[in-house]
């Protein structure tokens, strides 16, 4: 067990429940240490975005205890700690590429030369080195996302947040970006939390798999990823990658069928 | 172009904040909100008068009369032994209603037709497109007397006369708004009415005109207002007097005596406007079977 | 050459005009010839053009005036967001009075000769589209990126500066291209209840009862194009700071 003093996530029976009476989260623990690359997944309604946003300070939890290299979440998000990416790019459209990823840095009042030389860095980590003046709307579905991702990096943050970043993007494009990412955890050293509904994602990139069964949420299984570092393209042909994809899809089906079997009077079964 | 939909958001969001809000509340606050504006201006009124505040204006009971002494308006006779003011303001604000409403039709008729039309030519659009924007600086209230003029020497009767003015400030809304509306069903609908083979007519009623039909209650409700704008200034200089813009050209050359009757009558054409803009609101709901989509 | 059409829609429109009126002989009173219109127009053109600078002038002060407040008011609204829905029914309550019936009220607060009474009245028909429209877009921000702004610890001005405001620009633009318009209708019809002889809706008025018509409809060509223009700097303003915004790359676009 790792030690809770130097987790960069330390969750201990952290319940949220919503004001309409739906338990988004009941009785989650989850420590992440640093460096750690954690996917969560599981079906519709599990509450792994909620679980996301409250860890990134953007959802109150109900009751428990949640902190963030050992501080409060607030305290975290006040000492920009998060770099969050979404789903959709969220790219301001009235800024260039280069002053969309400048934005945070801005924010923290950093001087003029030292964002444009840490702006060139970034975009040229996501290789996107060229398109400093292009418009947010002049770019393809996976250059935003990279955009996005450079600017979630930009300041340095100790937790990368990312809200399922590339559900909306075409397979081919979602295998490219998910190498490029590991490619910059790696590079950036930073500890990751990574929302996803996809099962060969999730192992390809984790370190390790926190699978969550729905109404209420709960962590249902926690698998370990000890794919060799580090991974490429022949990682997704390895007889380990597929017998781990195995496992996460029988802990999401068991998590769905003993979340189903605890509430067979329900009359939400029916459905 | 000038109205659009951009909306949707924020109406949802305003939906979800009523919803939240229950019924009575909501009365509460527009209860609430009437009793602050009153306030505000009795307040005002109070404020200047006691100072000798005179910026912007100077503020006595001739400028800023006390509400209850427009109110009090309603009840007295115009002429000595005359009807009480709501009678003759009611038969104008009817008179009005008439012409707003015959414009209102008229001009949602022209208006719709219109953009069927452009929505079907790209070169008739980029032709006339620029003019319909155009038509809408053209002050009407200065074209009125000739158009009344004209139209009454083919025998067309006043109050018909300015329908037609009326129709052409709410043509403008109706033609815009539709046209956005008619072009904006899914690329992907038009791609599986043309695999059934449909004729052009067909894609029209079954696919463009029930995609427009939000943006068109949007024109409409703009439409409704207009239309009363119309009317007033239509009947201002044509020297229509049945009507309301001939109480306010009247009651305005007698403001020094007798500042509350033009008061009143302002207040009868704001509520004319609200009326028609509510039965337009009332419609959509009825028709669209869903809430409104927004407002102005 | 998006714009070919439409000036031959102008030329073709003109000559059927002119050609219908001498074809019909239709008489001055009802519809003069272009030709008139254009003549009545050059031989006073100084005089004319004064007049319309001086309805220009008090539109354009109401214009400023109105919509300033419009956008201040919005900015208040969106703040304090519950204030602002709350009041969101009353707006579009005032937006469907017909305010401009208030013009001879506005004549008699600030008198006939005080340009103020027309721009008052060009403001307040300015106030409310502005107003709507800015509040709709300082408050229809996508959710996501006020949550990354968060995920920032930026308060409320960053928040506004660098999201709300920048976002809401296009919605204040489709509010203030309709109160460019309105500004010079609402100035127009406060001088036709009264106002100083060198205006140029009292000209209309006078050359309408003199049976000056060319003249009158040289009056109303000019307000007309002053609408216009004023339109389409407002139009032209709207291109050169939301360049950045993808609906200004189409014709459709705005």
């Amino acid at each position: 067990m790792r030690g809770r003093g130097d987790s960069v996530v330390s969750i201990q029976t952290l319940t949220k429940s919503f004001s309409t009476g739906v338990t988004a989260l009941q009785d989650i623990d989850l420590e992440i240490a640093p460096g750690e690359f954690i996917s969560l997944i599981g079906p519709s309604g599990c509450g792994k975005s909620t679980l996301l946003r409250v860890i990134g300070d953007l959802v109150e939890p109900t009751s428990g205890t949640l902190r963030v290299n050992g501080k409060t979440a607030h305290q975290a998000r006040v000492d920009h700690d998060y770099g969050i990416v979404f789903q959709d790019a969220v790219l301001y459209d009235w800024r260039t590429v280069q002053r969309n990823v400048s934005l945070p840095l801005e924010l923290l009042g950093w001087d003029r030369a030292k964002r444009k030389e840490r702006v060139r860095e970034m975009l040229e980590l996501v290789e996107l080195t060229g398109f400093e003046s292009s418009r947010p709307w002049q770019l393809s579905g996976g250059m935003q996302q990279r955009v996005s991702i450079a600017r979630a990096l930009s300041f340095d943050p100790a937790l990368l947040l990312m809200d399922e970043p590339f559900g909306a993007l075409d397979e081919m494009t979602r295998e490219r970006l998910n190498m490029e990412l590991l490619r910059i955890w790696e590079k950036s050293g930073s500890t990751v939390v990574f929302v996803t509904h996809s099962i060969p994602e999730a192992v390809f990139l984790s370190t390790r798999v926190v699978v969550m069964s729905a109404r209420p949420g709960r962590i249902a299984a926690t698998i370990d990823v000890d794919l060799r570092q580090p991974r490429g393209g022949e990682t997704r042909e390895d007889a380990r990658f597929f017998e781990l994809v195995t496992e996460v899809r029988e802990a999401l089906a068991a998590g769905h069928g003993e979340a189903a079997g605890g509430r067979s009077s329900s009359v939400e079964e029916l459905f | 172009m000038w109205w659009n939909a951009r909306h949707m958001e924020a109406a949802a969001s305003e939906r979800r904040v009523w919803k939240v809000v229950p019924g009575l509340s909501k009365l509460a606050t527009y209860a609430i909100v009437i009793v602050a504006l009153c306030a505000a201006w009795e307040g005002y009124k109070w404020l200047w008068e006691t100072t000798g505040w005179t910026w912007p204006f100077l503020v006595d009971d001739t400028t800023m009369p006390h509400l209850w002494d427009i109110l009090k308006a309603f009840g007295e006779p115009v002429t000595t032994g005359g009807p009480a003011l709501i009678h003759p303001l009611l038969d104008a604000a009817w008179f009005t209603a008439k012409e707003a409403i015959a414009g209102f039709v008229l001009g949602a008729v022209v208006g719709f037709a219109l953009a069927v039309l452009l929505v079907h030519s790209r070169l008739l659009e980029r032709g006339l497109l620029p003019y319909i924007v155009a038509s809408q600086t053209v002050p009407i209230l200065a074209i009125a007397p000739m158009v009344v003029i004209g139209l009454g020497s083919k025998g067309v009767e006043g109050w018909k006369a300015v329908a037609v003015l009326a129709a052409y400030l709410t043509f403008f809304p109706v033609a815009i708004n539709a046209l956005r509306g008619l072009q904006s069903a899914d690329p992907r609908a038009f791609e599986l009415m043309e695999s059934y083979a449909s004729s052009r007519w067909s894609i029209l009623w079954r696919l463009r005109v029930p995609a427009s039909l939000p943006y068109l209650f949007t024109a409409l409700k703009i439409s409704a207002t207009a239309s009363v704008i119309g009317a007033i200034i239509g009947e201002t200089p044509a020297s229509i007097q049945e009507g309301l813009g001939g109480a306010i050209v009247n009651f305005n050359q007698y403001y020094s005596l007798q500042p509350t009757f033009l008061w009143a009558t302002n207040i009868v054409c704001a509520v004319l406007g609200l009326v028609l803009f509510g039965a337009v609101a009332l419609t959509e709901r009825l028709v669209l079977r869903r809430a409104p989509e927004h407002y102005a | 050459m998006d714009w070919v059409p439409a000036v031959v829609v102008f030329l073709v429109g003109i000559g059927l005009w002119q050609g219908l009126t001498t074809l019909f002989d239709v008489e001055t009173f009802l519809l003069p010839k272009p030709s008139e219109i254009a003549q009545a127009f050059w031989e006073d053109k100084a005089t004319l053009w004064d007049y319309g600078l001086y309805t220009f002038k008090e539109a354009a002060g109401g214009f400023v005036l109105g919509s300033s407040l419009g956008i201040l008011t919005a900015l208040v609204l969106a703040r304090f967001r519950t204030v602002g829905l709350a009041l969101m029914p009353f707006a579009v309550a005032a937006n469907a009075v017909p305010i401009i019936a208030f013009a001879p009220i506005t004549n008699n607060w600030f008198g006939l000769l005080n340009p103020f009474s027309k721009m008052a009245i060009a403001a307040v028909l300015c106030f409310f589209p502005v107003m709507v429209n800015t509040l709709r877009g300082l408050t229809s921000v996508n959710p996501r990126a006020i949550e990354l702004m968060r995920s920032y610890a930026a308060g409320n001005a960053s928040v506004f500066r660098h999201v709300r405001i920048p976002s809401s620009l296009p919605f204040m633009f489709t509010g203030l291209k309709v109160a460019a318009v309105l500004s010079m209708i609402g100035a127009i019809v406060g001088e036709y209840f009264g106002g100083p002889t060198n205006a140029l809706g009292v000209s209309i008025l006078n050359d309408t009862q003199l049976f000056n018509f060319p003249r009158a409809w040289a009056g109303i060509a000019l307000a007309s194009a002053f609408g216009i223009a004023f339109y389409g700097a407002v139009a032209l303003a709207e291109r050169l700071t939301t360049s950045w915004h993808p609906s200004t790359r189409g014709f459709r676009g705005e």
